[in-house]
């Protein structure tokens, strides 16, 4: 399409065709599945999910704004780093271990307590959550970096096949 | 204070991993700092764990606090206490060797963070006590090793290393296939439960042979047996040489390590079809690596052809799994560490000064160099086993087994192989070093005292390990007593059931 845009004699063309419907609930939708993803996030102790499938979850979300806008709007809009996101959830997975370790126990032996609350009544505190902060990072990130550098390779070979024409 | 230390080894150098990718990639100088820092804290930390293990004897620690079979162990007995430190000695030396031969470009794609995440791995799966959390440990140096053998991303190495990708990818697949078998048989991951078990039970344990031969298939993938070892010579020459040593000098013998760890604590229901594979695929190993090592005149495939000789010889030592020949296999194991890492340096150290890796193209290199020179002979000498130098001892104890259960063939096959050896890098040496003088006018003037550091180290060790092996030699009897006597391995389990 692109080549044949450029043949019609227009100079710049688009990577992505604009699309309002798609921009528009790509948005709303995005807002929907981060909350999905972080229930899904908080529910990994005893029932399905945890912190990798909601860090999958997180990387879909932000992939499908990706989808609807492109790399250089996405890129404006959340402006992290994944590899130092990917070296921050590490440090956290490693840290709170090495912090555990101060109980007295061997490695990774999770603590835990329960709290009363006013309004929620009982709620259970989890070392474990913590950890998963970590891995819920490591996955979102490394998610995102290995799609966005295909992209931007996808990107990078389409405009070599386009000046070769 | 076991609770710590058990799991130090693999501790250390991912944290360092981590603050290396959290440096960025900007500071090399930092990399190398905190890398060879971290070379230095893991020996460190491995001598004191082998002085533990000598004294205490095994140190075990359940992670997350699950009882012994549940959860995991971390469990360090001698074998696995003395090969994490041959592997913190070896990282040292070779990401000191890095400094003058990677090149920046590919210090600065995280060459060190990928090395510390390897490394972790290796000891990882040097000390765990579990099979499936083994599985994971060579997942995570496997991938850090994906890394490396493309990084640099030249043609060679993305064809050899898609090759590698794929051969392991595969033989992952079956560990897992394998896992899944031997725990739906015995329902246990837990190693040492899974022997209490087998020995307690007094079935029909033919199912054991099955996962034998999967088990088998997936580490002689992994350590270059006969059959399966037809990726190695090519993925080994791709990458510079400081991985090539790493994957040389290491990877193939966590392999080594897993099929001697698992054949003595699973398969001793019928050793007369699994042990007889085992020592088969080492003959033929052995005469492969031979044919191999004589034919090419290139060094870095002489080197690579050596290794599998050497991966043969061990596991005819472990294939016997008596005392002789796994005292022989352990001690010969750890020497070979050495004894490859120091040859692949110096080595190294000739192509880097004279961009030229054709023994026929090369002579005279004495004149120049004198002492890496002889240093090359001396290391020739151990390979080979000329004694007092380690080899020699390694291959007495095999042998002695050999030619003591009866192995005929197999003795003489492993003594004929030394003088293959012998051959193969005394070539290397007579055309390299002695011989008709080549144009000096076109060596390189790089920088070489951190490779020659590096090379020497590894020789003086290597020596140093033979004229030692007296008094090596209850530590080395204690490692292979967890081989030949696995109800050794599996006491810390007493009174748990």
């Amino acid at each position: 399409m692109k080549s044949t845009l450029k043949k019609l004699g227009y100079n710049r063309v688009h990577k992505q065709m604009n699309d309002v419907f798609l921009k528009y609930t790509a948005k709303v939708v995005f807002l929907v599945i981060i909350t999905f993803s972080i229930n899904l996030f908080f529910s990994g102790h005893y029932t399905p999910g945890g912190g990798f499938v909601g860090g999958l979850l997180a990387a879909g979300a932000i992939i499908l704004l990706l989808l609807a806008y492109d790399l250089k709007t996405l890129n404006r809009m959340i402006r992290i780093d994944n590899k130092r996101m990917i070296t921050a959830g590490l440090a956290a997975c490693l840290i709170v271990p090495i912090l555990l370790m101060f109980f007295g126990n061997p490695f990774f032996t999770h603590q835990h307590m329960y709290l009363q609350l006013p309004v929620f009544g009982e709620v259970p505190l989890h070392t474990a959550v913590l950890f998963d902060v970590g891995v819920y990072i490591i996955v979102a990130a490394t998610t995102l970096l290995i799609i966005t550098l295909l992209a931007s390779e996808q990107f990078m070979s389409d405009s070599e096949g386009a000046d070769r024409e | 204070m076991t609770d710590i230390l058990p799991i130090l080894p693999m501790l250390v150098p991912f944290i360092a991993g981590i603050i290396l990718l959290a440096i960025g990639r900007t500071n090399v100088f930092l990399h190398r700092v905190v890398a060879s820092l971290t070379g230095l804290l893991l020996i460190i930390i491995s001598f004191f764990i082998v002085a533990y293990v000598a004294r205490y004897g095994m140190v075990v620690t359940h992670v997350g606090n699950w009882e012994a079979p549940f959860g995991i162990s971390v469990v360090i007995d001698m074998l696995a206490a003395l090969l994490v430190l041959a592997t913190a000695i070896v990282t040292l030396a070779v990401v000191v060797y890095s400094f003058q031969s990677i090149g920046a470009a590919r210090e600065k794609f995280f060459y060190y963070p990928m090395i510390m995440f390897m490394i972790s791995g290796i000891n990882g799966a040097f000390t765990t006590g579990d099979i499936f959390n083994m599985f994971v440990f060579f997942e995570v140096f496997l991938l850090s090793s994906y890394v490396l053998i493309t990084l640099g991303g030249t043609k060679i190495q993305l064809q050899e290393g898609f090759k590698y990708f794929l051969v392991n990818i595969i033989a992952s697949n079956f560990f897992v296939l394998a896992v899944a078998y031997l725990y739906s048989a015995v329902g246990s991951l837990n190693m040492a439960d899974i022997h209490n078990k087998l020995a307690a039970f007094d079935g029909d344990a033919s199912i054991m042979s099955l996962i034998a031969v999967v088990m088998l298939f997936v580490f002689a993938t992994k350590a270059g047996l006969f059959p399966f070892y037809f990726w190695l010579p090519g993925s080994y020459f791709a990458p510079p040489m400081p991985i090539m040593t790493i994957f040389g000098a290491l990877l193939t013998k966590v392999g080594v390590y897993a099929i001697a760890r698992v054949y003595s604590l699973f398969f001793m229901d019928n050793t007369g079809l699994t042990h007889q594979m085992l020592m088969l695929l080492a003959v033929l190993t052995i005469i492969m690596g031979s044919i191999g090592a004589i034919a090419y005149s290139d060094m870095k495939k002489i080197i690579i052809y050596n290794i599998l000789i050497a991966i043969g010889i061990i596991i005819a030592g472990i294939a016997m799994m008596d005392e002789m020949g796994t005292i022989g296999a352990t001690y010969y194991l750890i020497h070979d560490i050495f004894i490859k890492a120091g040859l692949f340096f110096l080595i190294g150290f000739i192509i880097y000064r004279t961009g030229e890796s054709d023994i026929t193209k090369l002579g005279g290199l004495i004149k120049i160099h004198p002492v890496t020179g002889w240093m090359f002979l001396i290391a020739a000498f151990g390979l080979a086993g000329v004694p007092p130098l380690p080899g020699f001892y390694g291959k007495l104890f095999i042998v002695t087994s050999l030619f003591e259960n009866g192995h005929m063939i197999s003795g003489i096959i492993v003594l004929l192989s030394s003088l293959v050896v012998l051959y193969s890098v005394i070539r290397i040496f007579i055309s390299v070093f002695w011989g008709e003088s080549m144009d000096f006018t076109k060596l390189k003037p790089i920088s070489y005292d951190k490779l020659l550091f590096s090379s020497f180290l590894m020789v003086i060790i290597m020596v140093a390990f033979g004229f030692g092996a007296d008094f090596l030699y209850p530590l080395f009897d204690s490692a292979a007593q967890s081989l030949y006597d696995p109800a050794s391995y599996s006491v810390y389990l007493l009174g748990v059931e």
